[in-house]
């Protein structure tokens, strides 16, 4: 089964943090203090946060997205302090997909959340977060025991289902899991107890518009002056940016926002060629600030396709760091295309940041094809594209 | 200079306008590579990052050699970190004009406070010792100034200004770079683009191949020598060769001739 099949690569590399065989480890931790605080000490002390690996390129501290094909497809994860951009496929119905993987990766990893919506209420969005991929053995195992049994007791236990026992430890508490990316199951839905005891910000914009600015008016639109000051609040009051060093345990914050650029924003990109062209490249860049100096990562959905004006693309391309595009095959002539009949879409990797480094992880596979299968969604190289589609 | 393997000297004509264009791919390296030449050459650098962090820049000039932050604590190099600083800009009013200014403002005119900025980090040191040699400006990159609202025009003006200080008063360098966005009808970075193509002394341009993408060769360099301010007379000279950038180099080889292939 595909989730043991990484249970040992993740204990494995859990089991490497501390002692990663290459040679620049040992400044990977300072590497990380000018970026996220102005402090070297309290970074040289770094200890592994909850759901965070070095890069075994460039010591880059990396989350996972929540799906473990793309977090492969990346090099490892998405590296913290950098803002992921996946162009929504057509319907959003993948795109929002991945943006809940990427959302209850947070919860399981114990992340703090920052939800930043214009279509739904945060709350909404949490409840429909699929659920992480557990045997129903296991989770019998699981409802026995209650979160204050002792980790021995739970050794004990697990005697028979011993391969579970390297899965995490499902706790209403913080969550400290042993893996780096987990396995969702999408047609589930993420148990009430893990949501209620996740610590999650929302921002849904339909109620915060009422409220005043205190910043003076620039080219950027209302929303997202307001979205840009609520994620400096939450980032600067629980201390993300390491301006609280006494705060006792470091934590990532994860940043969603969803359909950026839509009109639901008060943006026009989309609707007219001659909109406000600078107001959401002004946005990403203050917000790209705001994360290389804090310990935060930002996956925003964005529909490009619906963008009139090609050059604020490729603007919008420039200033994020990774980029992925997905083009599913719904309603397309691809659909009834008997070579692509076992796959839902395409996914295009569009851009990888060169982070601290000269040259990047780049895989050679350019044709990649998706698929949401009952459980699982996996992302597979076809060399369908050599078919002279 | 052997990595670039082309003649190069200092000690030659300054007063240059460099300017590093790429198009379908990444041209950060050459970035890279003249801020660690220029420091290495004991030149006092004024490096406007708009782009990434400081500690990337840092990162990569050590496997190139160099220590950013030994630079910047010697006054060799004063830095402007984009990214950082434009933060501080938007959320905070600032007392004082801040080479960012424009952020805050809706319809910024010029960038003038970013040109002061400048003008002051290569102020020429009065204590009569030259400790460093000609002044450099390095931008990455220009094209950023254009996403955050302002003119092309406002640009090519900034571009100016700095030259007449830095290329003309104080026979500095500039090196700045610009994305090429190709056929996706950005005009104004096109304007800017084609502005600066006609006043740069020396235009570097990063190409992705044109068959795509190949794991052996990263692109195509194209270097075109020019000399703006005589009529042309003399041919502009013209080479072109291909790289693949490494951990911590790039090596270029003529067309065609990767070792991968022969």
């Amino acid at each position: 089964m595909a989730a043991v099949a990484t249970c040992g690569t993740g204990a494995g590399s859990t089991g490497s943090v501390v002692a990663a065989g290459s040679k620049n480890h040992v400044t990977s931790f300072q590497r990380r203090g000018p970026r996220a605080s102005g402090s070297d000490s309290s970074y040289s002390r770094l200890v592994s946060i909850a759901g965070t690996r070095p890069s075994v390129r460039n010591g880059q501290l990396l989350v996972s997205t929540g799906l473990p094909a793309l977090d492969q497809l990346l090099g490892g994860g998405l590296a913290v302090g950098t803002v992921l951009l996946i162009e929504e496929d057509k319907y959003n119905i993948y795109s929002s997909l991945l943006f809940k993987y990427f959302l209850a990766e947070g919860i399981i990893n114990g992340h703090t959340l920052l939800v930043a919506s214009a279509k739904e209420d945060p709350a909404d969005i949490l409840q429909e977060l699929p659920a992480p991929l557990l045997d129903d053995n296991f989770k019998k195992d699981f409802d026995e025991e209650a979160c204050n049994h002792k980790t021995a007791e739970s050794n004990i236990k697990m005697k028979i289902a011993w391969r579970y026992q390297l899965l995490p430890k499902m706790e209403a508490g913080p969550v400290s899991s042993s893996r780096f990316g987990h396995y969702y199951d999408a047609s589930k839905k993420m148990p009430q107890e893990l949501i209620e005891a996740s610590k999650w910000h929302g921002f849904f914009f339909p109620e915060k518009s009422s409220s005043t600015l205190n910043i003076e008016p620039c080219s950027l639109t209302h929303g997202y002056i307001k979205l840009l000051q609520f994620i400096q609040n939450i980032i600067y009051e629980e201390g993300f940016d390491g301006s609280n060093p006494q705060k006792k345990q470091k934590n990532i914050l994860r940043i969603g926002i969803q359909n950026l650029g839509s009109p639901l924003w008060g943006d026009d990109i989309c609707c007219t060629e001659n909109g406000n062209s600078h107001s959401l490249t002004k946005f990403l860049y203050v917000l790209r600030g705001l994360l290389r100096t804090s310990l935060s990562a930002c996956m925003i959905t964005m529909p490009t396709h619906l963008i009139q004006n090609k050059a604020i693309i490729s603007r919008v391309t420039n200033l994020s760091d990774t980029v992925v595009g997905l083009e599913s095959f719904i309603g397309s002539e691809r659909e009834t295309n008997p070579l692509y009949k076992d796959y839902h879409g395409l996914i295009h990797i569009r851009q990888i940041p060169r982070l601290n480094n000269l040259i990047y992880d780049v895989s050679d596979v350019k044709d990649l094809a998706f698929k949401l299968k009952r459980k699982l969604f996996t992302i597979e190289k076809t060399d369908l594209g050599y078919s002279g589609i | 200079d052997q990595l670039l393997n082309r003649p190069r000297s200092l000690s030659g004509p300054s007063g240059k306008l460099t300017l590093l264009c790429d198009a379908n791919t990444d041209g950060s390296f050459l970035v890279h590579h003249f801020l660690s030449f220029y420091l290495k050459a004991n030149c006092k650098v004024c490096f406007v990052a708009l782009i990434q962090s400081f500690s990337h820049y840092n990162i990569v000039g050590q496997k190139l050699g160099v220590s950013l932050t030994v630079a910047r604590e010697c006054g060799q190099l004063v830095f402007l970190e984009g990214l950082k600083s434009s933060v501080d800009v938007f959320f905070r009013a600032q007392a004082e004009p801040h080479p960012l200014q424009f952020l805050r403002e809706a319809n910024a005119e010029n960038l003038q406070p970013l040109y002061e900025f400048v003008r002051e980090a290569l102020k020429p040191v009065d204590d009569g010792e030259a400790a460093w040699r000609c002044p450099v400006l390095l931008v990455d990159d220009l094209s950023v100034l254009l996403s955050l609202g302002m003119g092309a025009v406002a640009v090519l003006d900034f571009i100016h200004y700095c030259r007449a200080t830095v290329c003309w008063e104080r026979k500095g360098n500039i090196v700045a770079l610009v994305h090429d966005s190709g056929d996706t009808e950005d005009e104004e970075n096109n304007i800017l683009l084609n502005g600066l193509s006609h006043q740069s002394h020396l235009i570097l341009r990063a190409e992705g191949l044109a068959t795509g993408f190949c794991r052996d060769v990263h692109g195509q360099l194209r270097i075109l020598w020019r000399t703006p301010s005589q009529p042309t007379t003399q041919r502009d000279q013209s080479l072109t060769y291909q790289y693949k950038i490494q951990d911590k180099s790039v090596s270029f080889f003529a067309k065609g001739m990767s070792p991968a292939v022969l």
